[in-house]
């Protein structure tokens, strides 16, 4: 697939004859210098942004051909988000912001509830699930937004620098807690990173550069 | 709940902001609610009109008169029930600036014609015995703190000189919209001075108050009663006591739609305001509607959440307004209240509030709803951090 950005006349290439394929299950880490394409490429992977041209097929399902709702409504059930800035609505505490992808659903009260304390007591933070955003630290806001992320029990996770607004303690919880999910629960992940140490726990690391996709870092190669 | 708990707390995200927001659109409520009240009121006397009675004057104007000798040929129109008639006084109180309306009525069948003014039984006697007495109605009595035999002097305008009538009796309204601020006196004691004083002017009645006895055939009876008298040396117009109001109403049209349209110019004003309080939210938040696109939420859901939120923002500012007019009205009633017959809000004037916060909630969220709809995912994450 390829996908380019218009600055007036200008087109930018970001994305050039992108092929690639991700197992289920699978760690991935996306790698590269700013700029190279790594976010836009994750975007396309989650439906949320489009291909120029090429085809994106998740589980069998070709969402390049989906409207605008058929995405929304593939993205609530199929795609967990991690955001650099955990992306939480601060008038929300904890407990709703996890809530809120359960609204689209078809659960009762009970159920939401139930899920919502799960998926909390997965991250280890039941016990400030009525504290709002701000009353979290950074490492306790990204644990929220994880829960926020599993507790649709979506198949992918997608993380864009998760660890990138972290502290070295709270980046590394954050990264077993990402290692615990793609072992234990079997989500595929698919990580963009600029730290090579957030990079390490993934089993795969695929490096993009000026919208090339590389299976090694550029600078390591012959 | 979930929702409305969300709307309720984005709305107050910023307490100043919404606060002030908030106190427009209340003020905006106060001054619409208080506009219309003026208009109702101006209008309240046509209101109080009934549809049995019609009102025969000179064709020429209101200044001119017509024999008294008319009111045998128009009782035998068919169709009439009642006649009665009187003229208008323009007694003065003590000081110009306590104006209230004074009548020369033929009292009995004028309190025949006007079963909504109650006078006690009692007093109704007193009053027909006593060719200087008047009755008024209560609110005028209390703002002068008269009682019952009390002498009240009333300046001549057209017939000059003090003239004198004692309180025979106190009537109320049947119903709230009967005028209690009139002054009736015997139109007998008004003719019979008449002809010491001015004889050219004797016998001659202001107007004829018709009752009849099917309001349908109305204007039937009118135009008979106009028939009768045509190409006679006084021709008449008759019309509906309601037209007869309406038409005095008229002559303060241009008053009347400079209120109204201010009244809509306020609500202009206050959708700029709310607008431009949904268009800063809006553009705030615009992150975060790209989250709720994230997670799944479509067009219609983000929209449902900005014009929630404007809408709550109105509503509350809406009731508060509500809730504030009757005291304003009341306050402002003390200065107005003895040009109107009913100064008070009705729940037309209410429903108008209402309708039109909810006309003012969803124009302000138009653009930032079109705005937030419109934002591509990728480009309002980039929004944020």
């Amino acid at each position: 697939m390829n996908k380019s950005y218009h600055r007036g006349t200008h087109i930018i290439p970001v994305l050039v004859d992108i092929t690639l394929d991700i197992v289920e299950g699978e760690f991935l880490a996306l790698m590269g210098p700013s700029g190279s394409g790594k976010t836009t490429l994750l975007n396309m992977i989650a439906a949320l942004d489009q291909v120029d041209n090429g085809t994106i097929r998740v589980g069998g399902i070709d969402i390049t051909g989906l409207t605008e709702s058929e995405l929304a409504a593939w993205r609530s059930v199929n795609v967990g988000f991690i955001f650099q800035f955990y992306n939480l609505i601060p008038v929300l505490t904890a407990f709703e912001n996890v809530e809120l992808p359960l609204l689209l659903t078809g659960l009762s009260r009970r159920e939401r509830r139930e899920h919502v304390e799960l998926a909390l007591q997965i991250v280890n933070l039941t016990s400030r699930m009525d504290h709002y955003p701000a009353q979290l630290s950074g490492g306790e806001q990204q644990r929220v937004a994880i829960a926020r992320a599993i507790v649709t029990d979506p198949t992918i996770l997608v993380a864009d620098e998760p660890t990138g607004d972290l502290d070295r303690v709270a980046a590394e919880e954050i990264l077993e807690l990402m290692d615990r999910l793609n072992r234990e629960s079997h989500k595929t992940i698919i990580m963009v990173t600029h730290d090579p140490r957030a990079a390490k726990k993934a089993r795969t690391i695929r490096y993009l550069d000026k919208g090339i996709l590389n299976n090694v870092h550029p600078q390591a190669a012959p | 709940m979930y929702i409305l708990k969300l709307l309720l707390r984005n709305a107050f995200r910023h307490k100043l902001r919404t606060s002030l927001t908030l106190l427009s659109i209340t003020i905006a409520i106060l001054s619409f609610g208080l506009l219309r009240t003026f208009i109702n009121a101006w209008y309240g006397a046509a209101d109080a009109s009934s549809a049995s009675r019609l009102v025969t004057r000179n064709a020429v104007s209101l200044i001119f008169t017509l024999p008294v000798s008319y009111k045998d040929k128009i009782r035998q129109i068919e169709g009439v029930k009642q006649v009665s008639w009187g003229n208008f006084f323009g007694g003065i109180y003590i000081d110009e600036k306590n104006f209230f309306a004074n009548y020369a009525v033929d009292a009995k069948s004028y309190i025949e014609l006007y079963p909504e003014y109650v006078l006690p039984p009692d007093q109704k006697e007193a009053f027909l015995r006593d060719r200087r007495g008047f009755f008024a109605g209560r609110k005028l009595v209390e703002k002068y703190h008269w009682k019952i035999g009390d002498i009240v002097t009333l300046k001549g305008t057209y017939l000059p000189g003090n003239w004198e009538f004692v309180l025979r009796g106190i009537y109320y309204g049947k119903n709230e919209n009967a005028d209690e601020r009139v002054f009736f006196f015997h139109w007998d004691y008004l003719n019979e001075i008449m002809k010491m004083r001015r004889s050219g002017f004797a016998d001659q009645v202001g107007f004829y108050m018709v009752g009849v006895t099917n309001p349908n055939r109305a204007a039937e009876v009118a135009q008979a009663i106009d028939k009768t008298f045509k190409n006679s040396l006084a021709e008449t117009l008759t019309e509906t006591e309601k037209a007869f109001v309406l038409s005095f109403i008229s002559m303060s049209n241009a008053i009347i739609v400079a209120i109204q349209l201010v009244s809509f110019v306020v609500i202009v004003i206050i959708i700029a305001v709310t607008a431009n309080t949904m268009a800063m939210t809006a553009r705030e938040r615009i992150g975060e509607y790209a989250i709720f696109k994230t997670l799944g939420y479509g067009g219609w859901r983000i929209a449902g959440m900005i014009i929630g939120e404007s809408l709550l923002i109105t509503m509350i500012g809406c009731l508060l307004g509500i809730a504030l007019t009757p005291p304003a009205t009341e306050a402002f009633r003390k200065y107005v209240g003895s040009y109107f017959t009913l100064f008070k809000v009705d729940m037309e004037t209410i429903y108008m509030d209402i309708g039109a916060s909810i006309l003012v909630g969803l124009c302000a969220a138009i653009i930032p709803t079109w705005r937030a709809i419109r934002i591509r995912i990728a480009d309002g994450l980039r929004r944020i951090g």
